[in-house]
């Protein structure tokens, strides 16, 4: 089948793979071969055979190279446009770290290559450690956590296996009521009972709900600095002594570490445990579902926890240790997503330490910059300097107009931009978070507040164009609603 | 939007009393916030619920959110509706969209929720 309708190429479908499929075609055709065939019954136990043939679509390479080539047209990237997606730090990914990821030597090395022939790739991970334990202000880190809700499990599975060894029995887990969603779910996962604490009017953490909340049955408290609104939270030296006084453990959630880099370090501020997102911070590859790496920093009485192995340093020469009596034990395949350990090491090393400080004061000046364009046409409801990222809300649009939060998402796609984060944090009404990180000129800057201006009019003058937005992608407004209530979710043969 | 002979929880669940018993849901308030409910998680019956803890939990296309228990005491009934029809809460919250039952461990518990004056002041849709 085609996939065009007509000479303007518009979409008529969406074709799976499959739809391509005409029975007998390959993709690749092979020699006879000239050794004799061994039948498969004789090579597979008869019960782990197939009674049926698998429905695998029979297509050619090229029909395969052209479908995909296709939908990736239909994404969108950094590499495309700008992608202000509070939270999620869409930075550029300089394709220097590319070449470095590539090189034959960590591309081609064999995942079970025994340490001594693979010193090149263990010091990579030894000094990534290094450096990283310097940025954080932590003593140890691990890089085996995929993305970074697993290296929340991770820190959290760490701080049990330390109240166990010690035989307190601890229950609960604290988080605010601007956490990542992650948080709950990851207390909740290991067995803690999840405590909400609500924030205050300036959007800190509320140090008095925090005081009543706290006692000797609270494992951690699970804390995002700079939180989800953008804003530093100004009472962290007193969740500090609140929490570490009744023998509580201190998480930070690293999602927003971009924004206080070579500035202030979660170490000193006495966080215990923080995870490093390395594909927003430091400039690994991102969206289209990854591969992340979620690398977990610990102070020196969390070390015996951590996953192994661990890379330890005997001089020159580099090892990977198994025998860690206290590990959580193993919590991925080899060591992480290595790969991206690469790109970020290449991201340390050419900006240095002045240059991550640079980074984090222009992401935190392109914030300020955009909330200054932005502020007057929408309301703010935490109004404050903020570091990497803000939160408008779009509640004088819902209320004078009718156009929510969602309409002027979909209708900033028409502009060319991805939309913004919306509706998270969940204490701030019809939200919209923007970060626009620090890789962006202001040019662009000013392009994005132009189109969010002229969508803040039009929800005033022309609300229907905002309203049935978007006009000007693939496809139009998707049904959300029914596609969670009637997910459709696997192709089956017609 | 919000029928006088209710009783409302801060976290906006209301609560009608039927003879010993009392029958809870979300409010208009909560529903319009949500948006599309998508999903209603709840516990079975028998099941114990503690004032202002968790009960269940509500999904829209929008947001994951707790349901707080308005009262302490047992649940004898779920909706078994919202399993197929969550846009029921959505569409009509204080009928069809009811959630559970609560056969109540003290119905003095009742004097801790807001009366439909206090309840519209507290979400903004009334002057105090």
């Amino acid at each position: 089948m085609t996939p065009f309708d007509n000479a303007q190429g518009r979409p008529r479908d969406f074709p799976v793979i499959f739809d391509f499929s005409v029975p007998g075609r390959v993709g690749s055709s092979y020699p006879n071969p000239d050794v004799p065939d061994t039948p498969l019954e004789q090579l597979i136990p008869a019960s782990q055979l197939r009674k049926e043939p698998a429905a695998l679509p029979e297509v050619s390479e090229l029909d395969v190279v052209r479908h995909y080539t296709r939908l990736s047209h239909r994404n969108f990237s950094i590499d495309e446009g700008f992608y202000p997606l509070g939270s999620c730090t869409m930075k550029y990914n300089p394709k220097i770290h590319e070449d470095a990821a590539r090189l034959a030597g960590f591309a081609r090395l064999h995942p079970y290559a025994p340490a001594e022939g693979a010193q090149g790739a263990l010091r990579l991970i030894c000094e990534l450690e290094e450096l990283l334990a310097e940025i954080s202000g932590m003593d140890r880190v691990t890089f085996q956590p995929a993305a970074g809700a697993h290296g929340e499990l991770t820190g959290l599975l760490m701080i049990r296996a330390y109240f166990e060894t010690r035989g307190e029995r601890r229950t609960k887990v604290i988080v605010p009521d601007s956490a990542h969603g992650t948080n709950p779910a990851t207390a909740a996962m290991v067995g803690y009972q999840v405590v909400t604490v609500k924030s205050d009017a300036r959007g800190n953490m509320d140090v008095r709900a925090l005081r009543e909340a706290m006692d000797g049955s609270v494992a951690a408290i699970m804390l995002t600095n700079p939180n989800t609104l953008g804003l530093f939270e100004e009472p962290i030296l007193d969740v500090e002594e609140i929490v570490h006084r009744a023998g509580g453990q201190l998480y930070l959630d690293g999602a927003n570490f971009n924004a206080v880099l070579g500035v202030t370090r979660p170490g000193d501020q006495g966080f215990d445990v923080m995870h490093m997102n390395l594909h927003k911070t430091f400039t690994t590859p991102h969206g289209g579902g990854g591969p992340g790496a979620g690398a977990v920093g610990v102070k020196a009485h969390l070390a015996p926890f951590l996953p192994v192995p661990v890379i330890e340093r005997d001089g020159e020469r580099f090892r990977l240790d198994d025998q860690r009596p206290q590990s959580i034990g193993k919590i991925r395949a080899f060591y992480g997503n290595f790969g991206n350990l690469v790109r970020a090491y290449a991201y340390i090393r050419s900006m240095g330490a002045d240059g991550l400080r640079q980074v984090a004061e222009t992401a935190v000046l392109n914030a300020n910059y955009l909330l200054a364009r932005l502020r007057s046409r929408f309301d703010l409801p935490y109004d404050r300097l903020c570091k990497h990222e803000f939160v408008l809300s779009g509640a004088r649009q819902k209320r004078q107009h009718g156009v929510a939060t969602r309409d002027m998402a979909k209708r900033i796609l028409d502009y060319g931009f991805h939309a913004p984060t919306i509706y998270f944090p969940l204490i701030v009404e019809e939200a919209i978070m923007i970060e626009p990180t620090e890789t962006e000129s202001k040019r662009t800057l000013d392009e994005f507040a132009d189109a969010m201006l002229a969508i803040a009019r039009e929800a005033q003058d022309d609300p229907e164009v905002v309203k049935t937005a978007p006009h000007s992608t693939p496809v139009k407004r998707l049904d959300e609603v029914r596609a969670a209530r009637q997910p459709d979710l696997r192709w089956k043969p017609r | 939007m919000y029928p006088k002979d209710l009783r409302y929880s801060s976290e906006h669940e209301w609560v009608r009393v039927e003879g010993g018993r009392v029958r809870v849901g979300i409010t208009r308030f909560a529903a319009d916030r949500l948006t599309d409910v998508v999903f209603v998680e709840l516990p079975a019956a028998g099941a114990k619920v503690t004032f202002m803890q968790p009960f269940g939990v509500v999904e829209s296309v929008k947001a994951v959110s707790d349901l707080y228990a308005p009262l302490s005491g047992t649940v004898v009934e779920v909706n078994p509706a919202l399993v197929d029809s969550p846009e029921v809460v959505n569409s009509d919250p204080y009928g069809k969209g009811w959630m559970i039952v609560v056969q109540p461990d003290d119905l003095r518990e009742l004097e801790r929720l807001m009366p439909v004056d206090q309840y519209v002041v507290a979400i903004g849709e009334a002057a105090p």
